[in-house]
């Protein structure tokens, strides 16, 4: 290929800053444009049932941050959605998607539940104990998607999805069985089937600040994204992954094994999810017990949390408190007669809209490598 | 142990069984046959899940709307095709993941359904069954093939039409061509990523086709849990086929044998933990997936985006 003489110094200067302000500009009308056309369809749904979008919104913001004790809860909820997503940041990393969490959730729940209520000894014990081993179990849970994976080169994500309809199952099972999970006490306050809650030392510390309260998983996860962040950006096994998730050949040129560092970013991100629910379990969701419908779509949400921060593990805490808001805040649209479910729609809209930016980015800059290319060829 | 083997086969002699059988994994051989198209253009779609719903809840709107069995089905083939159009186009037109757009389109349809579901709460009724004479007359696998809702001969028809477009037409040549080397298929002169997006439109379609058949053809009534994973087992359907329209329609009937079995076992009067029933056919189909996936070459190319000039 004929390479064309080096264009003139300054000239490339003045053309790179006005091309980085055009970028910019672009970039910008573009994420305008798109969270625009989200938010307009999710007003056009409002309108639809006969609502204003921006008494809808009022009744967001009280039911999420304003009204006495929601910030409080809006966090409560904050903590799992993060530590979900922290997983799904460190499978994409590695290019693994694994869509299962909220099934890999359910099982951290599981083996919370089993040694808060089932186990005998210190309540700090329980609970340290009952956290990690919901952790094991998620990974283990996702662990059976990366042996058939990188056994049979099943693609997890086909295997994790059909795992979540199995999770389901087996907490059903969990809870309706007397020998295992299900509470026998005649007292119980409900007569829906449920497993017996945590006893009071099993449960995480409750934070009170300013009147609202909410559990210390929140710091758990807090501390978790630094370490993430950190592990990701500036170690030998964070480089690993990275490689991987980019070029499975290089990595494995290089020496970074697919089957063994997969196994173990599936293994990690499974981890998170199952540490995302025995937080939520010990941190009082559903009055500290395990139900049926437990996982309430916190895997979901904190999936669409982690493509929404971009992989980005502390972007994703102010991600996940936006979904969380948006969850908590829907608790209060009963009065304005709009269903809850609309958030749904919101987030999911948010996702997509945000994929297209940087998709639209990409292919203007393969276009102008292009012509670029073309240019240089035909001189 | 007699005992069991005494209630397997009082449970494979019944005609129940063969019937929803055929019902279930019809429904399955819908989505699947459409996700076969894609998968063969080398684009796995994850997002027929939220076709399938799409299709069904479209389907039930608009029963409701004109009574018209035939326009429900025409909605939901629209339905599904809404839900394809995102797919393709982001991944395929904008080079946004696959997968990444599959999920997000999956779980916004959940939530746009759910959402106007509570406000249109459409309602459905079951078409009426024609039993085709002298052939619904064979024992067992007569009634169950030939003495359904008429619906579900729309299918039979669907799948000589999709061999043929994939097998004999200039168009299915280049999809299989994308799907098997979108280089050499590029530099030939054709559009890799309008087949790939063409591919998914079709598999689109017949998925909400699919999920209209569920509500008009079958259930009656539309339930926003309804679909429940079957789009996945309908890919697991694709693998386990091979890739070819044989195979996938094997498999389709498989899972469809599954599901129609836990649902027989408690009208003959058979116990076993709901659960466990409940569960067993995704794990039968997580089994499946395990042996299977290895012994089948799948298209070369598939689930990796291409790009002029990248490998």
């Amino acid at each position: 290929m004929t390479h064309a003489p080096p264009p003139k110094l300054e000239n490339v200067m003045v053309d790179s800053s006005n091309r980085r302000w055009s970028q910019l500009r672009d970039v910008t009308i573009l994420y305008v444009l798109s969270i625009g056309a989200a938010l307009t369809i999710s007003g056009f749904l409002v309108a639809m049932t006969g609502n204003s979008a921006p008494k809808v919104l009022k009744a967001l913001l009280d039911g999420a941050f304003l009204a006495p004790g929601r910030w409080g809860t809006t966090l409560s909820i904050a903590a799992p959605m993060l530590l979900v997503a922290l997983g799904m940041v460190v499978g994409v990393k590695a290019g693994l998607f694994n869509i299962g969490q909220e099934g890999q959730l359910l099982m951290g729940a599981l083996a919370m539940a089993f040694v808060g209520t089932k186990l005998q000894g210190a309540g700090l014990v329980l609970l340290i104990g009952g956290l990690t081993l919901g952790a094991l179990a998620g990974g283990a849970y996702a662990g059976v998607a990366a042996v058939m994976r990188y056994r049979r080169g099943v693609p997890e994500v086909i295997s994790t999805l059909l795992l979540v309809f199995i999770a389901f199952q087996i907490v059903g099972f969990a809870i309706t069985t007397d020998w295992f999970l299900r509470d026998l006490d005649p007292n119980r306050p409900s007569k829906a089937v449920t497993s017996a809650p945590l006893p009071e030392g099993v449960r995480l510390p409750i934070i009170r600040i300013f009147g609202n309260e909410f559990h210390s998983g929140l710091v758990i996860a807090l501390i978790l994204a630094v370490i993430v962040a950190y592990v990701l950006a500036r170690t030998v096994w964070g480089f690993k992954l990275r490689l991987l998730g980019q070029n499975v050949n290089v990595a494995q040129m290089i020496g970074v094994g697919a089957k063994k560092a997969g196994s173990l970013a599936l293994f990690a991100s499974g981890a998170f999810a199952g540490l995302a629910g025995a937080v939520m379990l010990a941190g009082g969701a559903s009055s500290y017990r395990l139900t049926t419908g437990f996982s309430t779509n916190i895997g979901w949400q904190g999936l669409l949390v982690a493509l929404l921060a971009r992989s980005n593990p502390l972007a994703a805490i102010p991600m996940a408190v936006l979904f969380a808001a948006l969850r908590t805040g829907a608790g209060f649209l009963a009065a304005t007669g709009v269903d809850r479910k609309i958030v749904d729609v919101v987030q999911a809209l948010l996702v997509l809209a945000l994929l297209i930016p940087p998709a639209v980015q990409e292919i203007r800059m393969r276009r102008r490598a292009r012509a670029a290319a073309s240019g240089e060829t035909s001189e | 142990m007699t005992d069991i083997l005494a209630a397997i086969a009082d449970i494979f002699t019944s005609p129940t069984m063969y019937s929803s059988a055929v019902r279930l994994g019809g429904f399955l051989a819908f989505a699947a046959l459409g996700e076969l198209v894609a998968e063969k253009a080398g684009t796995i779609n994850i997002s027929v899940e939220g076709s399938l719903l799409a299709g069904a809840f479209a389907g039930a709107v608009g029963y409701d709307m004109t009574g018209s069995t035939w326009v429900g089905l025409l909605f939901g083939v629209v339905g599904g095709l809404l839900v394809g159009l995102i797919q393709a186009n982001m991944s395929h037109r904008l080079s946004a993941d696959q997968f990444i757009v599959g999920i997000t389109a999956n779980i916004l349809v959940v939530g746009f359904v759910g959402f106007l579901n509570g406000v249109l709460n459409p309602a459905a009724r079951r078409a009426s069954i024609i039993e085709i004479p002298i052939l619904s007359n064979i024992p067992l696998i007569g009634p169950a093939l030939f003495g359904q809702t008429w619906p579900t001969y729309i299918l039979y028809p669907l799948i000589p039409l999709t061999w043929w477009g994939l097998y004999k037409t200039r168009w299915g040549l280049e999809v299989r061509a994308v799907g098997e080397n979108p280089q050499a298929a590029d530099v030939s002169g054709i559009d890799v990523n309008k087949r790939r997006r063409q591919a998914i439109y079709y598999g689109a379609m017949l998925a909400g086709l699919g999920g209209a058949f569920l509500v008009v053809g079958q259930v009656g009534s539309f339930d926003t849990g309804m679909v429940g994973g079957r789009g996945f087992i309908a890919i697991a359907a694709v693998y386990f086929g091979g890739w070819r329209l044989k195979g996938m329609l094997f498999g389709a009937l498989l899972f469809g044998f599954a599901d129609a079995f836990r649902l027989t076992m408690p009208v003959l009067g058979y116990r076993l933990n709901a659960h466990m029933m409940a569960a067993f056919p995704y794990v039968l189909t997580l089994i499946v997936m395990y042996f299977v996936t290895k012994e089948f070459r799948q298209p070369a190319a598939l689930s990796r985006p291409f790009v002029r000039g990248l490998r």
